[in-house]
């Protein structure tokens, strides 16, 4: 293709590989999907080599402690002089393993956009303002029951060049780590209702519609502060086993 | 319960994950650097890798600290020195190369977890610095993809094929 692809384009691209896995649970994206043009050289074609070996390293992984954050990291709106423009909201939510056991004591980073759409990446030449009371990271611990909380402002949405007139959603960034690392999740949490879902080749290459709602926070209005802030809850849910040695704690 | 879908970390990473210091897990033992490349050979200048390994005894318990914080302004101060964390994040630089200064694990393999734009989900690979019995369990030519190759004394190159002929073996563990 000598031109670059239109929505027109990727939606037809997004509809005919939805079609094809109509029915399938699957939970997360294929690699080698089309409409993210930039999988194309970027995804393995042999098959990933199975390896189950109870000893592996992977079945446990890295530790984090009160050493690794500290209490502003949590409030991306306190890390400036001033506030940064936007929608002040929270978001929460607990990291459950697949058991629904709570990840205790992990580490959850964030990032994301300001509230007009623009990261403070020399890359992002989005012609949106930079906000200098906002940087756009944050990290906390899982509590003991898994729980997170973080203190924003609402993303906004932004163009990337995928294909003409592309626009992200509007989503905060997550990584995530569980007790093992066979469990890490980089993924992108976002907003419920929002009009740019179907045109997001990123959110769609995740093809189950049951697995696409869970990337989607849900509105919690008991979670919203009178005069203050509108609250989120998102529950985050990692894959991968874990070394079973690990249930004791450590 | 299942899973949240994985998404691929996108192109504005850089100001967030990565640290100070994020690929010397310790001094004094191997360094072990190398490229990302993609399928048509060229370097990928945004992949982030992280690393995940056994201290030299064998022991995978790990330890706190890798992110380790300055109280007063916040600013990450890193490792103390003293523990051995075995965790480290290293994103590829413009030339999509990478460089990790860490100790032999003693399972002979650091684990690595890559990420990149244009990856909807990471990847799993292993960098064996020696000959090892599991390698002899694949095929010789996939199995040269997880064997780094020594340059020098405690110097290492390992390179992460994402795609192609020379494509690194990646797992899948179920
Ligand atoms: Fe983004």
């Amino acid at each position: 293709m000598t031109s670059p692809p239109t929505q027109a384009d990727i939606d037809l691209e997004i509809a005919a590989i939805r079609a094809a896995r109509e029915g399938a649970e699957t939970h997360h994206p294929g690699r080698d999907y089309a409409p993210y043009r930039s999988t194309a050289l970027r995804h393995p074609k042999q098959p990933l080599v199975p390896l189950k070996d109870p000893e592996a390293a992977e079945l446990t992984g890295p530790v984090f402690g009160v050493t690794d954050v500290t209490a502003l990291d949590s409030d991306l709106t306190r890390q400036h002089l001033g506030e940064p423009m936007g929608e002040r909201i929270t978001v929460q939510g607990r990291v459950l393993d697949r058991e629904g056991r709570p990840v205790r004591g992990q580490l959850v980073e964030i990032w994301q956009a300001n509230a007009a759409g623009r990261y403070p990446h020399q890359r992002d030449d989005h012609p949106a303002p930079l906000d200098p009371n906002f940087t756009g990271v944050g990290r906390c611990l899982t509590d003991d029951d898994g729980g997170y909380a973080f203190t924003t402002v609402k993303p906004g949405a932004y163009p990337w060049r995928n294909h003409v007139n592309a626009w992200r959603p509007a989503h905060i960034h997550f990584s995530v780590f569980g007790t093992a690392f066979t469990q890490r999740l980089v993924t992108q949490m976002y907003f419920p209702g929002d009009p740019l879902f179907p045109y997001d080749p990123i959110l769609n290459s995740v093809t189950d519609e049951r697995a696409r709602q869970r990337l989607v926070a849900a509105y919690d209005h008991e979670l919203s502060t009178p005069e203050w802030s509108l609250g989120y809850r998102w529950d985050i849910v990692l894959d991968g086993p874990a070394a079973t040695w690990m249930e004791e704690g450590r | 319960m299942n899973p949240t879908p994985s998404q691929t970390v996108g192109p504005f990473y850089g100001y967030a994950l990565p640290f100070p210091g994020g690929g010397d897990l310790a001094t004094g033992g191997v360094t072990v650097h190398g490229y990302v490349r993609d399928g048509a050979g060229e370097p990928v200048p945004d992949a982030l890798l992280e690393f995940w390994q056994a201290d030299p005894a064998g022991s995978l318990r790990g330890a706190p600290g890798t992110l380790r914080r300055d109280p007063v302004n916040g600013a990450i101060i890193g490792r103390h020195g003293v523990d051995f964390t075995g965790f480290g994040r290293v994103p590829t630089d413009a030339d999509g190369r990478w460089t990790l200064r860490t100790v032999v694990p003693g399972t002979g393999y650091i684990s690595v977890c890559v990420f990149a734009r244009g990856l909807l989900h990471h990847l799993y690979t292993r960098i064996y610095l020696a000959e090892h019995p599991f390698l002899d369990t694949l095929p010789p030519e996939r199995a040269r993809t997880l064997l780094a190759a020594r340059e020098r004394e405690d110097v290492y190159r390992f390179d992460v094929h994402l795609q192609g002929e020379k494509e690194t073996v990646f797992f899948d563990f179920g």
